[in-house]
């Protein structure tokens, strides 16, 4: 839900009308995500409106505001490969959420592919996109080690298998898209899990009052 | 249509001249004929200058209206109320910029290309509907907007489905499926919104008070201060008059204001039994030449945003088109576009 707002923050000012189509129809896909698993845990909207910052158990990486299309596409790249890897094991098995992430995985693959593809442009085109890109891979690269604390309620997952396999990958797509690895280290004394225990980064506060601020002023209202 | 085609081959090799001394009168008679027989022009018949360079300019602005209409409503994207009317509002701003594609490729059967069009929107050149230089002030000018403002484009587009040019009528027919469920969409959120609590309500007329005017100014000036109708109702681009069409619009909202239980702003507002139509008051055509100059209350505002959008992305375009170019050799790459085209099919 905090990803598919922050894309839906492009609409309008993408660099091009295709990216305009794509960048919506990605948050599309993971706001009906997000819905189907809030309404498995209560009402939809109390949740999304109603938390506070402290109850948010999101990822700190999808709250990081959007920066240029470099930093959108570095943080949908790291995202998105993270969601492919995990809706697809947990759609091999028959645990609650499987089918759930059996649809989900369909839409993830595809958004990791649009990632992919403009990693590569991005990092293998000019100059400037080259560096745009290498930046935006740096700076979000220090959330990155939180997606792989594991998350109760999906026990089966081996996280240290699946994080193996996403740093393959990445280190896959940004070899051939000519970046570097980055360096560092991928979580830090407070971003290690720390989303998934309230503890969130300055943005999102204000991100969750822009948000909530209108269901927050007609309480009890239905739109 | 094949017949059209065929009959254009014919005059073709009748007129049978170098490109300059061309005798057009043969073309022109063929051209006269399929459009008084309702056939449809495709992108490589001969048609006159001066069709081509009205139909650049009327599908030019229709996609460039697409483009600045998605600004006023995605205003409202990061603070819809609930995740079920965010959804719908984020795929209606999509369809929006799809619609845009679509309407650039219409205008580019026509020897322009999207480039071309979008840097005379952005030097000021081309126009988009004015009604977007109104601003959204309100969550329920997100229902206004749907309601009222895409109930008028239908009204004014339908008949386009039916427009002698090919590619731009068939084009209205995927763009008008969509604008009457978004219209749809718009009137069901304002009905929310009005049966809720009292401010809501308040919210709503607000709004509709607000847009319905500049609705109508949507159909352009009166009949007899446009000066491109009866040429283009000549040549079947335009089926109805502005007139007639605004006539039409009111005569649907009427009743559909009063389910929705708002109130029109306009106290001249009754039926005319005689005429079998609503009368209304008269419209602020000073109001609708000012902001059609550049004066109204966001024409600085929606230019700014597109060109900043426009001039931000263009490292973005040039890495795309730097990477085509590097990896073009075995198969055939497309700058700036990735596997979303597929998933605009979907949609």
């Amino acid at each position: 839900m905090v990803l598919s707002h922050r894309l839906g923050e492009w609409a309008g000012h993408a660099p091009v009308l295709e990216e305009e189509v794509a960048l919506a129809n990605i948050a599309l896909d993971l706001l009906g995500q997000a819905r189907v698993l809030l309404s498995l845990a209560g009402d939809e909207d109390e949740l999304a409106f109603l938390r506070e910052e402290r109850s948010f158990r999101n990822l700190q990486l999808v709250e990081q505001p959007g920066g240029d299309f470099a930093h959108t596409i570095a943080r949908q790249l790291y995202f998105s490969t993270y969601q492919h890897l995990l809706y697809a094991e947990l759609a091999a098995g028959d645990g609650p959420f499987a089918p759930l992430a059996a649809k989900a995985v369909k839409e993830v693959a595809y958004h990791r592919d649009h990632a992919e593809q403009w990693t590569l442009r991005l990092g293998d085109g000019t100059e400037t996109s080259h560096e745009r890109m290498r930046r935006a891979c740096d700076a979000l690269w220090r959330f990155t080690g939180e997606m792989f604390q594991p998350v109760e309620g999906l026990d089966t997952v081996d996280w240290p298998e699946l994080e193996a396999r996403w740093l393959q990958s990445v280190t896959d797509v940004l070899g051939r898209a000519t970046l570097p690895l980055p360096e560092g280290p991928r979580t830090g004394a407070w971003s290690a899990g720390a989303g998934r225990q309230g503890l969130h980064t300055e943005p999102f506060g204000r991100m969750l009052a822009e948000m909530q601020h209108l269901h927050r002023s007609h309480p009890g209202a239905t739109w | 249509m094949a017949t059209a085609a065929a009959a254009q081959r014919t005059a073709r090799t009748e007129a049978d001249g170098t490109p300059d001394t061309v005798d057009t009168t043969a073309y022109q008679r063929v051209f006269d004929a399929a459009v008084a027989a309702d056939e449809r022009i495709e992108p490589r018949d001969w048609m006159p200058d001066a069709y081509r360079a009205t139909l650049v300019r009327q599908i030019a602005q229709h996609a460039h209206s697409e483009i600045i209409g998605m600004q006023p409503e995605a205003n409202w994207i990061t603070r819809a109320p609930s995740l079920r009317r965010k959804a719908i509002l984020m795929a209606k701003v999509q369809d929006e910029a799809g619609h845009g594609l679509y309407l650039y490729s219409a205008a580019e059967t026509l020897g322009t290309s999207r480039e071309e069009l979008l840097d005379k929107l952005h030097s000021g050149r081309q126009k988009y509907s004015s009604i977007f230089n109104y601003p959204t002030l309100t969550w329920a000018d997100v229902g206004a907007i749907g309601w009222l403002v895409d109930g008028a484009a239908i009204t004014n587009q339908v008949p386009l489905c039916r427009c002698s040019y090919g590619p731009y009528a068939r084009a209205m027919v995927r763009i008008c499926k969509e604008e009457s469920f978004h219209q749809r969409q718009g009137y069901e959120l304002l009905l929310a919104l009005s049966k809720g609590t009292a401010e809501q309500h308040a919210m709503a007329q607000d709004a509709v008070n607000r847009w319905w005017w500049p609705s109508l100014m949507m159909f352009g000036p009166p009949d007899d201060e446009s000066q491109h109708s009866a040429q283009s109702m000549e040549w079947k681009i335009k089926r109805h008059s502005n007139d007639e069409l605004r006539q039409r619009f009111v005569d649907i909202c009427v009743p559909q204001a009063e389910s929705l239980g708002l109130a029109l702003p306009d106290p001249d507002l009754r039926w005319n039994e005689e005429r079998g139509h609503y009368d209304f008051g008269p419209i602020d055509w000073t109001e609708f030449w000012d902001v059609l100059k550049g004066n109204g209350p966001c024409n600085e505002q929606r230019i700014t945003q597109r060109r900043r959008a426009h001039d931000e992305g263009a490292w973005v375009r040039e890495a795309a088109a730097a990477y085509a170019a590097k990896h073009s050799t075995g198969r055939a790459d497309t700058t700036g576009e990735t596997g979303h085209e597929t998933e605009a099919e979907r949609a």
